[in-house]
């Protein structure tokens, strides 16, 4: 990177620079003796040529647009388009989710996501005794494609993408929105959104599982099949490393099993359904963790970007430059917030999503100041929404491409990150790949360390969290208005299923769940017939019965 | 000749955010607790049957889906149904402040809320709860 | 406390588990309720389960619980873990991979933590098997971590005795020959899915027939069964099941040739043994201890001031009517 003039002069400079610190930390100590990242990465007091002086500008940096897209994908970085602003949302019913959809397309958002009900997540009807004081709570409740149809009623399906936060029973939502496009004579080569569909972090993290990780991964295989050949435009699987953070991994174990998961999926889809890599990488795309370690995520979202270029291209020999290219969006760290003095949240998330940007996400969810206590309120949404159009039109922190490309510091960070990825990578990979790892327990007991080691440092106050652990406020009186789910919406769904199960042919529906249990039965690919069952007004309870019946029912292990 | 404390820590209901719980057991182990833990996604009836079998004296609730208003007083009414209601029950989570005096009335003996030091719980523990003679 | 018994005998779960807690934890006087226990007990079929941590023991018994239910059989458990040598707490993680029966009326599930190598564990593991007995479970299964003294002695409160062995974790062969061999009645390699299972097989079965057991002693070919991968669910219940069968013939081989008779003898001489040491030399080592005797005469003992045959005799005196070992001449007397 440098001529061995400039590195000469550097190391005389540095040293005559190191034995003034000396004599400075002998008058005045510092204020601790170590300094790390929030995930224990030690970090210099300063960084210099020396730190990068091994990176090769061509091989390792270059220019946006270029291998290995170190520097992002788009050739005009946020100059063309600021990111997505996309805000997670989902209320009760579809019918008040769908008034939140419009609110927020009326406020400046551009893309819709959902959340949905646990029932919903785990596959589960609201009829489900399982389901019992759950319905809506942090999310919406769909039992049926009627439920669906609620929930987008007035969205312009080939206007507007959605993305769906839905995991196990992710083919069932899926086969009801491309149902539901059907229905509305929109082509399905018209329509665009994400399912997170990422199986692999549900059992090393989220815990939201339904089958075992092998057939999971064949589901979602089935999905990826589908997409490539009949919805193009379609995310199928959102590879996610948001929740394995949230649940206590660190920084690079969040880069190092998503990249993993997302290689896993990557594998399976060319060995089990003679997929060439380039005709689906390109339908992948990531979802990262933005924490509050500054410097830490900016280089972690980079790094990202490196190693999966890198990977597909030479791992799993992509051809086409869009399949080298990684796409990511960005959620502020939920974990990060303290219910202890909340408005402290609305700062936090801000310096987040700033990392976020300055990451070059393309795509970005900011936490609402109350989302420790319940469901954000449209008040504090307006807040979150805000805080990104701050920083895209008011910071200047979109202008630059890349803006901290160069940086001593953070490029020296950034090559950390990769090379501590590429040994968990390695690891997983001497396993036999991410799902075996899985089976022996060897992500979820990662995490659990290092969960328990965070735990314990912010306990003896070696990390700070502010309100929780330093500068608490002795009577403390939080003035957060909660927003109550109604219990009664329980009762509602309860007798709008019951209705649809009244109304629909039900011999035809037990046809069609049968096609889907010959189907998985067979191996074949799920979509087309669960896609006929939804329409049919098979409940997603229904379908994931028949997948559970052929493929067992997972349980968690609970890996401590 | 002397008893340890025996702590069931359980996840009722369906969400699966399992950090705080796993954190709890560990830290409850390290404070010579004997601990059983149910895993996620339990009904009440399961984590009420397990506490009476496993004799435990307390029972920690962890629950993250809003549903612990059902969930928590579900728990303490089967095991006063079975008289085991000298087993003290506790919860966590995030469970809204206006919440907590139908989930007390209700038997749940304490609250943690996000961000509770593992020393506050085990000193409530410590000072509130006992090996059951 | 007496009390406690009566509703043990009523068929109380939870005087039940406040009985086995009060048993692991050594309460005093627990003996006496357990006299009326006893006479009622003989009528389950103990089954233990041993192997390496991590073998895949609480799974399998999560299965067979399952395989004994649907043959409408009522089954109980007993899990020992270990105890935290550092805390004394302990994360009793067996019991998490058999909660989908805790529902079930017919299932008794009971974790209990080793507590170091403090000795009772063994009897108190015996002593709550008994009373799982007398709340009807049919069947006991008892899983225990390890190939210590201590796990033997657990052991062998059982009628037929599961080893189950991993591929690729080791020494499994040489364990074999050191000692699991003799206390096993049926192998199982489990993890099917692991490279090396059926090389394992077949050592097993070669170590196996080099064995004395198997031509000689009880005369039971002692079988290895291979149980499919838990990753393939219907394959695993179905080979599970099988072994379940496997568990029952050996049940009825023992019945049949009146070989129960022999184990369930061995049992009851060591409980008999517990027992008197329980009433015996505890009271006497705790009454020696509060008084800071017992020290003291180490201190003598360390100076060579006295010899500790001629303590022995002389605290066996205090305590006994009749020298323990007789000195000879009493010895025809009696
Ligand atoms: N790959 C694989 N893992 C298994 C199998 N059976 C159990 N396990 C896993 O091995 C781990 C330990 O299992 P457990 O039953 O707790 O073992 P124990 O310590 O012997 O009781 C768990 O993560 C199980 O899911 C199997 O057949 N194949
Ligand atoms: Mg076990």
């Amino acid at each position: 990177m440098f001529t061995p003039d400039l590195l000469d002069k550097s190391s005389q400079l540095r040293r005559k620079w190191e034995d003034e610190v000396k004599r400075t930390v002998e008058k005045h100590a510092d204020q601790k003796e170590s300094w790390t990242t929030l995930s224990d990465m030690d970090i210099k007091r300063l960084y210099g040529p020396e730190d990068i002086k091994d990176m090769d500008f061509a091989r390792d940096i270059g220019y946006p647009g270029q291998f290995p897209y170190l520097r992002g994908n788009q050739v005009t970085g946020y100059r063309g388009k600021y990111w997505t602003f996309r805000m997670f949302s989902g209320m009760s019913t579809a019918v008040e989710t769908n008034r939140r959809w419009h609110y927020l397309l009326q406020a400046g958002q551009t893309g819709l996501s959902t959340a949905f009900d646990f029932p919903t997540l785990m596959g589960y009807d609201t009829d489900s005794p399982r389901a019992k004081g759950e319905c809506g709570k942090c999310g919406v409740a769909i039992d049926t494609i009627d439920d669906f149809q609620d929930l987008i009623q007035g969205i312009p399906l080939d206007k507007i993408t959605t993305s769906m936060t839905i995991n196990p029973p992710a083919s069932v939502l899926w086969a009801m929105y491309i149902a539901s496009a059907e229905l509305q004579g929109v082509p399905l080569d018209k329509i665009g959104g994400t399912i997170q569909n990422d199986m692999l972090k549900e059992f090393i993290a989220q815990k939201t599982f339904m089958c075992p990780p092998d057939p999971s991964v064949k589901l979602i295989s089935d999905t990826v099949e589908f997409g490539t050949h009949h919805v193009p435009k379609w995310n199928t699987i959102s590879i996610s490393g948001y929740h394995i953070r949230e649940a206590g991994s660190t920084a690079v174990q969040e880069l190092a099993f998503t990249l993993r998961d997302g290689m896993e999926y990557i594998e399976d889809a060319t060995r089990r359904k003679g997929l060439h890599v380039d005709q689906f990488a390109q339908r992948l795309s990531f979802f990262f963790n933005a924490h509050i370690d500054f410097f830490e995520e900016i280089a972690k979202l980079r790094a990202a970007r490196r190693i999966w270029a890198r990977a597909l291209k030479e791992r799993y020999g992509a051809q086409d430059p869009r399949s080298l290219w990684m796409r990511f969006h960005t959620q502020t760290a939920g974990c990060s917030l303290t219910a202890q003095q909340p408005y402290n949240n609305v700062v936090r998330t801000a310096i987040e999503a700033l990392a976020a940007v300055l990451g070059g996400t393309q795509s970005l969810h900011t936490n609402s100041l109350d989302e420790v206590f319940c469901l954000p309120s449209d008040s504090a949404v307006q807040i979150a929404i805000r805080t990104q159009q701050i920083i895209a039109e008011e910071t200047g922190a979109a202008n630059t491409i890349d803006p901290l490309a160069g940086s001593y510091f953070v490029e020296s960070l950034t090559n950390q990150m990769e090379e501590a990825a590429w040994d968990y990578i390695h690891k997983i990979d001497d396993m036999g790949g991410m799902v075996k790892a899985i089976e022996r327990g060897f992500p979820q007991m990662e995490l659990s360390d290092a969960a328990y080691k965070f735990q314990r440092q912010i306990d003896s106050g070696e990390k700070t969290m502010v309100g929780i652990n330093k500068y608490v406020e002795a009577e403390e009186q939080v003035n957060i208005p909660i927003v109550d789910i109604d219990e009664s919406i329980e009762e509602e769904q309860l007798r709008r299923l019951a209705a649809v199960k009244r109304s629909r042919d039900s011999r035809y529906v037990a046809e069609c769940l049968n096609d889907v249990l010959t189907v998985c039965k067979k191996g074949d690919n799920v979509m087309p017939t669960v896609i006929a069952a939804v329409k049919a007004h098979a409940t997603v309870q229904e379908v994931c019965d028949v997948y559970r019946e052929v493929y067992g029912e997972y349980r968690d292990p609970g890996i401590y | 000749m002397s008893r340890k404390l025996r702590v069931l820590i359980a996840k009722p209901g369906l969400d699966g955010h399992d950090r705080g719980a796993k954190v709890l057991a560990r830290a409850f182990r390290d404070e010579g607790y004997e601990v059983i833990y149910t895993g996620c996604h339990q009904t009440p009836e399961m984590i009420a049957a397990v506490a009476i079998q496993e004799d435990v004296d307390l029972v920690g609730l962890s629950c993250l889906s809003g549903a612990h208003n059902y969930l928590f007083p579900q728990v303490t009414r089967l095991l006063k149904e079975e008289g085991a209601d000298d087993i003290v029950v506790m919860g966590g989570g995030i469970i809204p402040e206006q919440d907590h005096a139908a989930l007390h009335e209700a038997g749940i003996a304490a609250i943690f809320g996000p961000g509770t030091p593992l020393d506050a719980i085990t000193g409530w523990i410590n000072d509130n709860v006992k090996p059951r003679d | 406390m007496a009390n406690l018994g009566e509703r043990v005998l009523a068929g109380d779960i939870r005087a039940a588990s406040r009985l086995i807690r009060n048993l692991e934890d050594g309460i005093p006087d627990t003996d006496l309720i357990m006299k009326d226990i006893f006479l009622k007990t003989g009528k389950s079929h103990v089954i233990g389960i041993t192997g390496a941590p991590g073998a895949g023991k609480s799974t399998l018994t999560d299965e067979l619980i399952a395989a004994f239910r649907k043959k409408d059989r009522s089954v109980g458990v007993m899990a020992v873990d270990p105890s935290s040598p550092f805390t004394g707490g302990a994360i009793l993680g067996d019991r998490i991979r058999m909660m989908r029966h805790a529902e079930d009326k017919k299932v008794f599930v009971r974790s209990m933590a080793s507590r170091g190598n403090m000795g009772g564990l063994s009897k108190a593991v015996g002593e709550s098997i008994h009373v799982m007995d007398v709340l009807g479970q049919e069947v006991i299964i008892v899983e225990t971590c390890g190939v210590g003294q201590q796990e033997v002695d657990i052991i062998n409160h059982a009628h037929t005795v599961i080893v189950v062995l991993v591929p690729g974790m080791g020494d499994e062969v040489q364990a074999l020959k050191a000692g699991l061999m003799e206390i096993a009645d049926i192998f199982v390699i489990n993890k099917a899915d692991r490279d090396g299972a059926g090389k394992l097989y077949k050592e097993v079965l070669s170590v196996i027939e080099m064995s004395s057991r198997n031509c000689g002693g009880d005369g039971w070919t002692i079988p290895v069964l291979m149980v499919e991968s838990v990753l393939e669910p219907h394959k695993f219940a179905a080979s599970v099941a099988a072994l379940g069968e496997k568990i029952e013939e050996h049940h009825q081989y023992l019945v049949a040739n009146n070989l129960i008779e022999a184990r369930i003898r061995n049992k009851t001489a060591a409980e008999l043994n517990e027992a008197l040491w329980a009433s015996i030399m505890q009271p006497v080592l705790n009454e020696l201890n509060a008084e800071g005797e017992f020290e003291m005469m180490v201190d003598q003992l360390m100076k060579r001031h006295i010899d500790p045959y001629t303590l022995a005799r002389e605290i066996a005196g205090r305590y006994m009517k009749r020298s323990p070992c007789g000195d000879g001449s009493s010895a025809d007397q009696s």
